[in-house]
């Protein structure tokens, strides 16, 4: 496959101190199509933030490969990125340290839109995309709150005119009430700027409401994939089971969720 | 104890500047019950929990009743509060990676408020650490205490805070999205711990949460809120099957498992 992101057989490997080898993402084959929505769950420490830092290039793989568009995923070193792998754009969780504090949205923004100029929308164009007014642009990251930084960072994200986005949990910093608000729009921003989107969260609800396609990982393997009301309602693996068991069902009885074994 | 509530919230209401953030609040909690306050962002729940504690922006005017047992909270000096905060009222907030202090260890910070309200000696209060972390069923109790906020994972943390905010044995319990951040295994767990030692200990809770499955595992009574005003408020079963204001309908109707189409 040449188009959009595949993923063969990837894992990755931490060292830790006293050499020892953590391997947090283990034979992991994945494959993105253009357009399609993506939704990757797992509790925390099943790998599904290293495999997203894996695709940007941020770690390096210690077998299997990577390709993007049809070119192979380098790990980014000091130099500028290969052009075709701008193409992929990571929304990161933390929408505090991910906007430079000391330069103003329409110049951060605008720094994105010169990686593919002619092919994103205006600044202005953009921050309408995620609901900010024009006068966004004039003002600092420091200005604004979680949600509307995380609208700003999914528009920086955009403005380079992707193919592919990707979120690593970017809605887990937010407000409650807004994650699911915020789900939805990176979905529909996405689409409209014909990109696809990889969205990790560990929330199956929020993943539920927003992807085609989930895939489950857990201890660094994907242990389920496929269509995603499929999965929710006809899964096929004892630990998708008892992970859609622990959410709790808003049916009045006052049942509490079960536990892991 | 009789039936009373512990904490009775009459008619209260927030200003900023020209804005209403709060208007006319009323809401009573029980001991021993958990009492849900839903809604969505900016509804005001969040503020109605932090006024309780006296913790509202400086520049907010206050009016109403807050009555903690016979005692009145609304114009209470800060001073007075503080003797309050933490000891009689505890909160429980939404990210345990925030609320604790990441360069202290967590012995220190368990220990720490229970030395200045309950006047215990560094060993009693020490023994007491302890004793909190095991209700709690953080695994090796002594250990946890000399270890720092970054060695523990999210659950675990959460039930430090918890334990924590139980430290002095407060008579009100406000849990501020308490799951949010965390994985719905993990989220299960503490769940239960929260209804349990609600049950246990008497405690009447204030859990504040958007999430009305979390609401649905654990309240016992449902007050939903929306721009700052009550608009429903019953028992549990009632609210959630058979809600009587469009808004609450609205909200449950746009839970994945009620709807047909996403309207995306």
């Amino acid at each position: 496959m040449s188009d959009g992101l595949a993923l063969d057989n990837v894992s990755v490997t931490y060292r830790q101190p006293g050499g020892r080898r953590l391997r947090a993402v283990h034979d992991v084959s994945l494959a993105i199509e253009p357009g399609e929505v993506v939704g990757l769950v797992g509790e925390s420490g099943c790998g599904k933030s290293t495999l997203a830092r894996a695709i940007c290039g941020l770690e390096s793989l210690s077998s299997g490969t990577a390709s993007f568009e049809g070119h192979p995923i380098t790990r980014l070193g000091l130099r500028r990125r290969p052009t075709p792998l701008l193409r992929a754009q990571m929304v990161f969780q933390n929408p505090y340290a991910s906007l430079n504090p000391r330069r103003r949205i329409g110049a951060q923004l605008e720094d994105g839109r010169r990686i593919h100029p002619g092919r994103a929308p205006s600044v202005v164009e953009l921050l309408d995309q995620v609901g900010l007014e024009s006068s966004a642009a004039q003002r600092f990251p420091h200005e604004f709150s979680g949600g509307q930084r995380q609208r700003i960072a999914i528009a920086r994200a955009v403005a380079t005119g992707p193919d592919l986005l990707i979120g690593d949990e970017p809605i887990a910093s937010l407000d409650a009430s807004l994650q699911a608000r915020i789900a939805t729009l990176m979905r529909s921003v996405a689409l409209d700027a014909g990109a696809s989107l990889l969205f990790i969260s560990h929330d199956l609800s929020v993943v539920r409401l927003i992807a085609d396609r989930m895939v489950v990982m857990r201890a660094g393997e994907i242990v389920e994939a496929g269509p995603t009301e499929q999965v929710w309602s006809g899964p096929q693996q004892a630990y998708t089971k008892r992970l859609l068991a622990a959410i709790p069902k808003a049916d009045g009885r006052g049942e509490l969720p079960q536990l892991l074994p | 104890m009789t039936t009373s509530p512990a904490l009775q919230i009459e008619d209260l209401s927030l200003r900023i500047g020209s804005r209403q953030i709060l208007d006319g609040v009323s809401l009573a909690a029980p001991p021993g019950e958990v009492t849900g306050l839903a809604g969505e962002s900016g509804s005001g729940k969040t503020m109605t929990g932090m006024t309780v504690i006296g913790l509202q922006p400086p520049s907010a005017r206050v009016t109403g009743s807050i009555r903690l047992g016979d005692r009145e909270l609304v114009g209470l000096p800060e001073k007075e509060l503080n003797r309050l905060r933490g000891n009689e009222i505890a909160v429980v907030f939404q990210d345990p990676t925030a609320s604790l202090h990441p360069m202290l260890s967590i012995g220190s910070q368990l220990t720490d408020h229970m030395r200045y309200h309950l006047d215990l000696s560094r060993s009693d209060a020490r023994a007491r650490a302890l004793e909190l972390l095991e209700q709690v069923q953080v695994p090796e109790p002594a250990n946890a205490l000399k270890r720092y906020p970054h060695q523990f994972s999210g659950g675990q943390l959460q039930r430090i805070a918890i334990a924590s905010a139980l430290a002095c044995e407060p008579r009100v319990l406000i849990a501020d999205e308490p799951t949010t951040a965390l994985d719905v295994t993990v989220q299960a767990s503490i769940l239960r711990l929260l209804r349990g030692l609600c049950d246990d200990l008497g405690l009447a809770m204030i859990l504040i949460t958007h999430d009305l499955g979390v609401m649905s595992a654990v309240a016992d009574t449902i007050t939903v809120m929306r721009a700052g005003q009550v608009v429903e408020h019953g028992p549990r079963a009632d609210v959630i099957q058979r809600p009587q204001h469009d808004y609450t309908r609205s909200l449950i109707d746009a839970l994945p498992d009620h709807q047909e189409a996403a309207g995306e």
